[in-house]
């Protein structure tokens, strides 16, 4: 009965074919830390055709309840009926706080129920944290709000948004920044059954046919990437950081620049609206290091900068730096390496 | 059948100057102190909403919510092929969040007449959202499809588009009315029309004929005619602010934004000193000799 006063933090847990995005891992890490802060209950609500299997993996990292919405109507995500669950739920067991991942899914999905629920919402975070807040204006005082922390102005500034007076505070966090909690198969947890009311008019969308495509390129496993910037040129200059992560066996990354510019496929981008890595290597070539793309790689374990321009951001965070024309530097570097470790394998 | 789509298009500034100066006080964003542009997904929703035209009829009326000077994306739609547009201008609607923004559009939209499909793009490149699109299919009470590469059949009230999903890509159905929002790979945006810039660089909103006139014009009738003159020529560029919209005051700009900006921070860079090597063969021999040695190099 004392859990029916405590507070909650939700999390949305998205599934396909019963597969758990890894996002939503992320989500009950973040969650149990914020959850723990307020004192409250974490909990994850799990919406499918045939979900309850999914509950004990829920629990064992870090949920302390399962809202589970099953129904052979909910099978493939639609935006309007899964919207229509997640509003009654949210306005009938009036969580504290309502995380998704800032996925194709969730942000198809978030923005519809906050307007629907009038609340406020932030996209794309990359921290949260539970701090006092007081209104310049009013002066009104508000104790454990959400900050929502999040890029802003392609990367120049980061700001710490918050939302005292709406609740669910709702947000939609980016994938591959917060970090998961062990599985804990010991871990207990409450799962809740319940059934959605659905409504005939939500079905005027309908899935026809879906293709799964593998991602061409894998940047979260890798384990040295190569990636280049607005510096690189042209497509044609690309070549030399394809030609240098071969050499090297790594991975080929990108800045949104260098993506926007048409040099390669938008799947190697690194930060902000792309991937989020951390390698044992990352070798920056021509990219400037905006915060939008430092945010994205600045976990690397190594870093090294090659740049024409000594006061490039990107030198503040490196390792290592070369000052002077990747033209030059890139083929040095094949060059001598194949020397070097061709050598040392002798 | 011919299908009225409205296109939502947003004057940004170019997030490659913001600078402190570019910034008040309580942290949102001094517009006017830097370069604005069209966003670039608005130019794929754009196109997307005149290829429907060109194929099945129909018009298009582009519509922004802005300062008095994002006007001039207005213009780029025209010479572009927009039918008609219209700007939603006003000191209240300053501020806005997403819901304070998806409910101001909304009203206009409905204001604006029936319509079968309103375009967005995927997102805005200042704030990064994607939240606005969804915000006001939600408000409009239409269905959305987010994240449209292609729309593969249009018809019969219904419409197949292909979207990208997490997995890979879907081909969804929809009857009408409908919200689509448009990823920068859909389509390539035309550029403006010649004979089109020849004709719309004199397409102007009230206000703007007002300025021009400022300095002989007796009365504002004079302002008036002008503006019923270019509203003959198909040259007016509509303009409503809270008033004309009968908006609910504390629904829209700052007072209808649940979120609020509690701090900016210009990024602090924490790195420390990195190790310089010269873009010499020496150089860089060295440094590549460092990462063989400390089995950086697998």
């Amino acid at each position: 009965m004392v859990n029916m006063m405590k507070k909650e933090v939700w999390i949305y847990a998205q599934q396909d074919k019963n597969n758990i995005a890894e996002i939503s891992f992320e989500l009950l890490g973040k969650g149990r830390e914020l959850a723990n802060k307020l004192g409250a209950l974490l909990a994850a609500v799990v919406i499918g055709k045939n979900v309850r299997e999914l509950a004990p993996t829920l629990t064992a990292y870090g949920a302390d309840k399962v809202y589970l919405v099953q129904h052979e109507h909910l099978d493939l995500y639609t935006t309007l009926p899964y919207t229509r669950v997640l509003v009654d739920l949210i306005s009938r067991f009036r969580p504290e706080i309502f995380l998704l991942g800032a996925t194709a899914l969730g942000r198809d999905l978030a923005p519809r129920i906050a307007s629907h629920l009038k609340v406020g919402i932030t996209a794309d975070c990359t921290e949260l944290a539970i701090d006092n807040y007081t209104d310049p204006l009013s002066k009104k005082k508000y104790t454990n709000i959400l900050m929502q922390i999040r890029p802003a102005f392609g990367g120049n500034i980061i700001a710490t948004i918050v939302n005292p007076d709406t609740r669910p505070q709702m947000a939609t966090v980016r994938e591959g920044v917060m970090k998961m909690l062990p599985h804990d198969a010991g871990r207990r947890g409450e799962v809740i059954n319940l059934e959605p009311e659905l409504d005939k008019e939500d079905y005027k969308v309908q899935v026809v046919e879906s293709k799964e495509i593998e991602k061409s390129v894998n940047l979260k496993t890798a384990s040295i990437i190569v990636a280049g910037g607005a510096g690189v040129g042209s497509k044609d200059n690309f070549q030399l950081i394809i030609k240098l992560a071969s050499c090297l066996g790594a991975t080929v990354g990108a800045s949104r620049a260098a993506v926007d510019g048409g040099f390669i496929h938008h799947d190697h981008q690194v930060g902000q609206t792309g991937t989020t890595v951390r390698p044992r290597l990352y070798i920056a070539c021509g990219i400037s290091g905006a915060v939008q793309h430092r945010s994205g790689m600045s976990e690397s374990k190594k870093i090294i900068a090659i740049n024409s321009d000594p006061e490039a951001p990107i030198f503040e965070i490196a390792h290592y730096g070369i000052v002077g024309d990747l033209k030059e530097v890139i083929p040095k570097m094949i060059t001598t390496y194949r020397q070097k470790s061709g050598g040392e394998q002798k | 059948m011919a299908y009225r789509s409205i296109v939502l298009v947003k004057q940004v500034p170019d997030t490659t100057e913001v600078t402190p100066k570019a910034m008040r006080e309580d942290g949102t964003l001094n517009r006017s102190a830097l370069p604005a542009t069209f966003n670039n997904d608005d130019l794929h929703a754009l196109e997307m909403a005149l290829q429907v035209k060109e194929k099945h009829g129909g018009m298009v009326i582009v519509l922004t919510m802005g300062p008095p000077k994002a006007s001039e994306i207005l213009r780029e739609a025209l010479y572009r092929g927009a039918d008609e547009t219209i700007l939603l201008t006003d000191k209240r609607f300053a501020a806005a969040d997403t819901l304070a923004t998806s409910y101001t559009l909304s009203v206009a939209i409905k204001k604006a007449g029936n319509f079968d499909l309103v375009f967005c793009g995927r997102e805005a490149s200042d704030g990064n959202t994607a939240q606005v699109g969804p915000q006001v299919a939600e408000k409009l009470r239409i269905p959305q499809i987010t994240y449209v590469e292609e729309i593969c059949k249009l018809g019969d009230g219904l419409l197949e588009a292909q979207r990208l999903t997490d997995q890979g890509c879907e081909i969804v159905k929809s009857s009408l009315p409908l919200l689509l929002t448009v990823v920068p790979d859909a389509n390539e945006p035309r550029p403006p029309v010649a004979r089109r810039l020849m004709r719309f660089k004199k397409a102007m909103t009230p206000a703007e004929v007002k300025n021009k006139l400022q300095e002989r014009a007796d009365s504002l009738d004079m302002v008036k005619e002008h503006c019923q003159h270019l509203k003959e020529k198909g040259l007016l560029i509509t303009e409503w602010d809270a008033q004309v919209l009968a908006l609910e005051p504390d629904r829209c700009g700052r007072l209808g934004s649940p979120t609020l900006v509690k701090k900016i921070e210009r990024v602090v860079l924490t790195g420390g000193e990195h190790k310089a090597f010269p873009p010499t063969d020496e150089g860089v021999g060295q440094l590549i000799k460092e990462l063989i040695e400390d089995h950086t190099f697998g």
